[in-house]
């Protein structure tokens, strides 16, 4: 059950997408067929795929180990744009070096970035009970401004014709395509390694024993000798360094230069990626993939049917709705609130 | 059965089954007009089941309830009530924030103005002699009490049978003789009262009959003033009771724990504060806390063991100061510990008995290395604690909520211990747990204890402890009273300090003359 709910949710979310935008005046069952067939049986969109999935996956693994342990880590979308940034100064600081060190350098950074972005609901969280969801989510928005101010004012490329955008990084500082002929790089690779590694991390370690633990009975952990603030510090830590190294591939993958247009939302998708992950690393391989279906998808429907834009952020948000709203159904019965009154006749 | 009078309550025949179990089955016993009837019978024997189906919270599957001779089927509290059927549950059901008046008015089914409401509980609690305010707040009234609001509460619908569940689990001695003051008021005028206990000498002091139960169908219905209190236990045991074996002349070492002074404020305003707590265990000794429940005993136990971290010197491990470690580190200096709470406290509910074995062993018994789990080696440990304590239990992948309470207790209990710590300390070790399994975790206690370790048992219990300690103390208010010897001390002056009289230095004769006085 627990694993067919979120297969069960991906088919009735086909189903009801297809109802509602056939109702709005779409060619619904076309849509739901060019967003969740058509990136699959066309062999050209899996590289697609693989490269939307990678960042989502990433962001995702670091979330449901949060998630697992109820701290509910909200603005990973803040945490990638600092990781991205973080790459993006250690490439405008050494353009005039070479060597391998470069791009290992560049996604240290990035992984810092997002943790220090992640500090911030830390510490407020340990040190004066702040909720962790307003705090991250808030912060999300401060890096949004903080980018723009970037690649507007300081970081400006002065040969790039007046655009908001950085100097494009050199070969060194680019991330290397691992499938030849593809536009596949290695942060696929560094996707599944990831969440193999947390994987292996969350079933054996102690560090996975004790997320579980705090998540699950908090008075128990600190019977047990764990410290809830600990876990609080290190799960966004986790979370917030995850996210930023989706950060830094991405701006060393696809993009190679730092653009406004950087932060595309992967960090509240991921959100939805860790849930209908289940939480699990590799439940949340399959979500990166379904949910980067819709995306891609998305892409295609918006050029042959014409759907709009906001039509795959529809998608998502009913994925994640029925999905949440079944576990609670399969969890839960309906039962009448009078029924203590029933029989009062009698 | 005289045929004139119909007994108030008579079961014909009840059976109740759940999923994979047969709760009540064939149950048959009936209960006079002012007769106080106890229910006995070991945890999971079908008491409360049955106690719901006359409350109608659940409804039989076969058999009849009988009510002044007529059959009725009672399909919910409400209609109970009205038939006259009260009950004072176990747990109290009250807002903490709100007065006596109106938790009272809340839980009347129909509605009564506040003022008549007040003057019908006045007239309840003249007639009863009972104490209480109707205006205090609930929070700063004690459970005995607390009890008490239940029973007006019952009281005002003026019943003829009233289900009274394991009610003085809570309450100090000399409190449990005014309840038996009030039972036996009520019943000579003219109330039944089923009595649901599993306290024998209670029973012997109060009950005409007693029906006992043992996995769900009836035993005995005997008279407990012809039994003995072991004759009746193993009647509800269904075996032999094991008594527990103690070496007569015991010496205890030097002191393994001290603990000097220790304050801690309370955690919220509903919260019992420690104040200038010391006493010391010494190797071999089995140091009892007794008290009402709600006096800092939890309190005491996150304090001892490093949940709550307190001042370095106020808690001295093997003459270390320790205070401030944290619960890992205190483990790691040979202090282990059992809280009260089994579920989310001392075990985790989701987990396999194998995970909830490495949350506290893992390192005592080095189950970690290089910060990876030695999963072999936790189920080995489990393995071992299932059998030398006989948890029944689907091997170490079972998951801690698919056992029993008194297993689950088992299982805590046999973790620690086989842990073979210097210090256990052990809140309410055996609590809603079955008199078989008790016996068993007393025993392990005491030979624990014989094996050279210190052991602080804190316990409402005040039977548990005289059987289990060698040494006691009451906390009353987040205050401990000074070290008792057991054997040179007697109940009545054990629960008066449990009452509110400390037993300090200068206290201790006011306590003298105070025992008098109940006495005469």
């Amino acid at each position: 059950m627990l694993y067919l709910m979120p297969v069960a949710a991906v088919i009735a979310t086909g189903i009801l997408g297809a109802l509602v935008f056939s109702l709005i005046g779409y060619d619904g069952v076309g849509a739901v067929r060019e967003i969740f067939l058509t990136p699959i049986l066309n062999p050209l969109k899996w590289q697609d795929l693989a490269i939307k999935a990678a960042p989502l996956i990433i962001i995702a693994v670091g979330l449901s180990i949060g998630y697992r342990a109820n701290v509910w880590n909200i603005g990973a979308e803040g945490q990638y744009i600092l990781g991205g940034l973080a790459g993006t100064g250690v490439a405008l600081l050494t353009r005039d070096f070479s060597g391998p060190w470069i791009l290992p350098l560049m996604v240290v950074a990035g992984i810092a970035g997002g943790m220090a972005w992640a500090a911030v609901p830390a510490l407020l969280k340990t040190r004066l009970r702040v909720n962790e969801i307003l705090t991250s989510l808030m912060l999300t928005y401060v890096a949004i401004q903080l980018l723009n101010y970037l690649v507007i004012g300081p970081w400006k490329d002065p040969m790039g014709m007046g655009f908001p955008q950085t100097v494009r990084f050199t070969a060194e500082q680019t991330l290397p395509r691992i499938v030849p002929g593809t536009i596949i790089h290695a942060g696929v690779l560094v996707a599944l390694l990831v969440a193999l590694g947390a994987w292996f991390v969350m079933a054996r370690s102690v560090f996975g024993f004790q997320v579980r633990v705090v998540g699950a009975a908090p008075n128990a952990a600190r019977y047990g000798g764990f410290s809830v603030n600990g876990t609080v510090w290190l799960t966004l830590l986790v979370s917030g360094g995850l996210a930023g190294l989706a950060g830094v591939l991405e701006v060393t993958g696809p993009y190679g230069r730092m653009v406004p247009s950087f932060p595309s939302y992967y960090g509240f998708t991921a959100i939805i990626v860790a849930f209908l992950g289940r939480l699990h690393p590799v439940g949340v391989i399959f979500a990166g993939l379904a949910i980067a279906l819709t995306v891609v998808g998305g892409d295609i429907a918006q050029t042959t049917i014409g759907l709009p834009n906001a039509a795959v952020g529809i998608f998502q948000a009913m994925m994640l709705f029925l999905l949440l709203g079944s576990d609670i159904l399969v969890r839960y019965r309906f039962r009448r609130a009078g029924t203590a009154m029933v029989g009062e006749a009698a | 059965m005289e045929a004139s009078v119909p007994p108030r309550l008579e079961l014909a025949g009840i059976s109740k089954r759940f999923p994979g179990v047969l709760a009540n089955d064939q149950v048959s016993f009936a209960v006079r007009p002012g007769e106080i009837h106890a229910l006995l019978g070991e945890n999971g024997a079908g008491k409360s089941t049955l106690v719901k189906m006359i409350y109608g919270v659940m409804q039989p599957d076969a058999g009849q309830i009988r009510w002044d001779g007529e059959t009725v089927s009672i399909a919910n509290p409400r209609q109970a009530r009205r038939l006259g059927i009260g009950m004072v549950f176990q747990h109290f059901s009250l807002f903490e924030a709100m007065t006596v008046l109106e938790n009272i008015a809340l839980g009347m089914d129909a509605k009564i103005p506040a003022r008549e409401l007040e003057s019908r509980i006045r007239a309840v609690l003249a007639h009863y002699e009972l104490a209480l305010d109707p205006h205090r707040v609930v929070s700063t009234l004690s459970v005995g009490e607390r009890q008490r609001i239940e029973i007006v509460r019952s009281l005002l619908l003026n019943p003829r049978l009233l289900i009274m569940d394991e009610p003085t689990s809570v309450l100090t001695p000399q409190e449990v003789e005014q309840l038996f003051v009030v039972l036996r008021q009520l019943a000579a005028e003219g109330c039944s009262i089923l009595y649901i206990s599993h306290k024998l000498h209670e029973i012997k002091a109060l009950c005409g009959t007693a029906t006992i139960l043992r996995a769900g169908r009836v035993v005995d219905i005997c008279d407990p003033a012809e039994e003995s209190s072991r004759s009746m236990a193993e009647k509800m045991i269904g075996g032999n009771l094991k008594d527990v074996i103690k070496d007569k002349g015991r010496s205890f070492g030097e002191p393994r724990l001290v603990v000097d002074a220790l304050s801690v404020p309370a955690i919220d305003r509903f919260g019992t504060s420690l104040s200038d707590i010391s006493f010391s265990v010494g190797t071999g000794e089995i140091f009892g806390v007794a008290g009402v429940a709600g006096n800092g005993q939890s309190e005491l136990l996150l304090a001892l063991d490093g949940e709550v971290p307190v001042a370095p010197s106020a808690i001295v491990i093997g003459g270390e100061a320790a205070g401030n470690l944290a619960p890992g580190q205190r483990r790691k200096r040979g202090l282990c510990a059992v809280p009260e709470e089994r579920h989310g406290h001392a075990a985790v509910s989701d987990f396999s008995l194998s995970d909830n074995t490495v949350l506290t062993a893992r390192d005592r018994l080095g189950m970690v290395s290089m910060g990876l789990i030695r999963s072999g080696s936790a189920r080995s440990f489990t393995d071992r604690v299932i059998s030398e304590f006989s948890v029944k239990a689907q091997g170490a992948g079972a998951l801690a909520s698919s056992l029993s309470g008194g297993n689950l207790q088992k299982y805590i209990t046999g973790r620690e211990i086989l842990q073979n710590p210097d210090i256990l300390v052990i809140d309410q070790p055996t609590w809603g747990v079955d008199a078989g399994a008790a016996a068993a975790i007393r025993q392990a206690i005491v030979d624990l204890a014989a094996g050279g370790s210190a052991v602080v048992v804190i316990s409402q219990d005040l039977d548990e402890l005289l059987e289990l300690c060698d040494t006691l103390a009451v906390i009353n208010g987040g205050r401990l009273s000074d070290k008792l010897t057991v054997g040179e001390v007697s109940v009545e002056e054990i629960g008066l300090l449990m009452g509110g009289i400390h037993g300090t230095a200068q206290e201790t004769t006011i306590g003298a003359g105070a025992k008098r006085a109940v006495s005469a």
